[in-house]
């Protein structure tokens, strides 16, 4: 069962192919580019799962996801972070900030489906 | 200093290390004692059959005598043999090998440079890989964009329709995507050429400038004949990385100031009188003690035969400039022997510690030191002053104190054959246990 996607990333062309697949496969997705008020838009539009980067102009998304986990309707929050870094002190920082899933660019579409459908599942 | 001028050290050496007496060793080669002193002293040139008869009395190969195995030499093949414990290189006869096989001794001691060298430069990388906020920036930029096309690409390859309008949107997105992972590519790309361009074996600025240095043999022509900093800075840094040209153009600064301060004919007319001695050379032409350091270390053959040494150490203890002399090495990475004179000068500041010291586990290796910390920068209302310190290596002067004990120093803590030492930071490879 397909649910609401927030997207918040700043590179166009991920944002529209994601937005594509995840559509396809019947989810609704909201996109977001910036990461200064990127908290206030995940409480706005409150999505079943959040797809954060890392890197985000304005603020990085550890600060993002650590201010989401410290508020009570976004603790439980599923969320599936992107970097393009991959070292194993990267997944620590994802990890302590409070990521669900945590995901290395570049990841190919079929990734991206299994990770916010196990996302859903185990939410 | 070239290295034949040194024959009389090695004498000195080799004559102590075998507890035999001045008086004995001259009697033997049929010469008298104080000439022998002179020789030792290197105040005498040795060569032909008083060689051979001292060299046999001595019961090495003259060779050694005269080509010697430098300190900074024996320092470099005990750090190879420390970087290898298991092999259990046979440190007490390190001499033996390089006298034996001086070819070889050289190639091992070059290698270990170089790889000590390499290892600071994969350092530098690595610390650039993590930090270097451009190349991460070109990295998560080249990534993302990675992920784009293969996102795309991926959708244009799976069976099944595309709507047109998304086909021709996705194709447009991968061409887009290409050119910029191009451009970013070859920024990339020039980025790193041009930091590889700039940067040395080792990726310090300070060992760059060091080489060049070392290479002018401590001495700028230019500057000595009223030249301008530009020029010498044109000359000496060509090849150098921006980092490193800047700190040339610093040192060449003040080494105008001083060559302005202390003109080479006034120096050279005082060291005829006082020798390389700072205190009495600075009285002399009423000069700064540290500029004299400096100058006298600056000083060509034909103005100081005997050559001196220098060492200048920040604030922190790291030393920003680096002089040795063969039979007192200065390690070229790391920290010094913290018995240096030069360190307790900065707790004493604006007072000449004046030493005879010698070399711990280098018998005959006497000298003389001096060491001044002295504020940089001007005087300012309210502000503690900054110090840097300064230290000259001298030859022992003739007229030293007959009962000053000397000092007994190390190079650096790694390659000290000090047992007890209070100084003591790491583990010595030549002393068990310490």
């Amino acid at each position: 069962m397909a649910g609401h996607v927030l997207l918040i990333e700043d590179e166009p062309n991920i944002i529209e192919a994601i937005r594509f697949i995840l559509s396809r496969e019947g989810w609704r997705v909201d996109t977001h580019s910036n990461g200064v008020d990127a908290a206030d838009v995940v409480r706005a539009k409150s999505p079943d799962v959040l797809i954060l980067d890392v890197m985000l102009p304005g603020r990085s998304g550890y600060d993002i996801l650590r201010d989401l986990r410290g508020a009570p309707d976004t603790e439980e929050l599923p969320v599936l972070m992107l970097t393009a870094r991959g070292q194993n002190k990267d997944r620590e920082m994802a990890e302590r900030a409070g990521a669900s899933r945590f995901m290395t660019k570049p990841f190919s579409n079929a990734e991206v489906l299994d990770a916010v459908r196990s996302l859903t599942v185990t939410s | 200093m070239a290295k034949g001028t040194l024959t009389g050290s090695r004498i000195r050496e080799r004559r102590v290390a075998q507890a035999m007496r001045q008086a004995d060793l001259a009697k033997k080669a049929g010469i008298s004692a104080s000439y022998l002193n002179l020789i030792e002293h290197n105040r005498r040139r040795i060569g032909g059959k008083l060689l051979l008869d001292i060299a046999q009395v001595l019961g090495v190969e003259p060779a050694l005598l005269t080509e010697g195995a430098g300190a900074t030499l024996m320092a470099s093949l005990r750090e190879a043999a420390s970087a290898v414990p298991s092999a259990q290189a046979e440190l007490d006869r390190v001499d033996e090998f390089a006298g034996r096989f001086p070819g070889w001794a050289e190639v091992l001691s070059s290698s270990q440079k170089r790889i000590s060298a390499l290892e600071r430069s994969v350092e530098t990388l690595t610390d650039r890989m993590t930090h270097d906020p451009h190349l991460a920036a070109s990295l998560h930029e080249m990534l993302s964009t990675v992920t784009a096309i293969r996102s795309a690409a991926s959708i244009l390859a799976e069976p099944g329709d595309i709507d047109p309008e998304w086909q021709a949107r996705f194709h447009r997105n991968i061409y887009e995507d290409s050119a910029r992972l191009t451009e970013t590519s070859r920024g990339l790309v020039t980025y790193l050429e041009a930091d590889d361009a700039e940067a040395t074996e080792t990726g310090a600025p300070q060992e760059e400038l060091d080489a060049v240095l070392a290479a002018a043999g401590h001495y700028v022509q230019d500057l000595e004949e009223g030249g301008t900093v530009h020029s010498a800075q044109k000359r000496l840094g060509a090849d150098l990385s921006a980092p490193a040209r800047e700190l040339l153009g610093q040192w060449l600064q003040r080494y105008q100031k001083d060559a302005q301060a202390v003109p080479k004919s006034d120096l050279a007319r005082a060291i005829q009188k006082h020798g390389a001695d700072p205190a009495a050379v600075a009285e002399h032409l009423d000069a700064d003690p540290a500029c004299v350091m400096r100058r006298l270390a600056a000083m060509p053959e034909d103005i100081l035969p005997e050559g001196v040494g220098l060492a200048i150490s920040d604030a922190s203890g790291v030393l920003t400039y680096r002089k040795p002399l063969p039979e007192f090495p200065m390690p070229r990475f790391g920290s010094a022997c913290p018995l240096w004179p030069l360190y307790r000068a900065l707790n004493r500041p604006m007072v000449i510690l004046s030493h005879p010291v010698v070399q711990t586990g280098r018998p005959g290796s006497d000298l003389w030191v001096d060491a001044l910390a002295v504020p940089v920068g001007r005087v300012a209302v309210n502000r503690d002053p900054l110090f840097e310190a300064i230290m000259l290596v001298r030859p022992m002067p003739t007229n030293a104190p007959p009962h000053e004990e000397p000092l007994e120093l190390g190079s650096s803590c790694r390659v000290c054959a000090r047992a007890v030492c209070p100084g003591r930071r790491e583990p010595s490879i030549l002393v068990a246990g310490a």
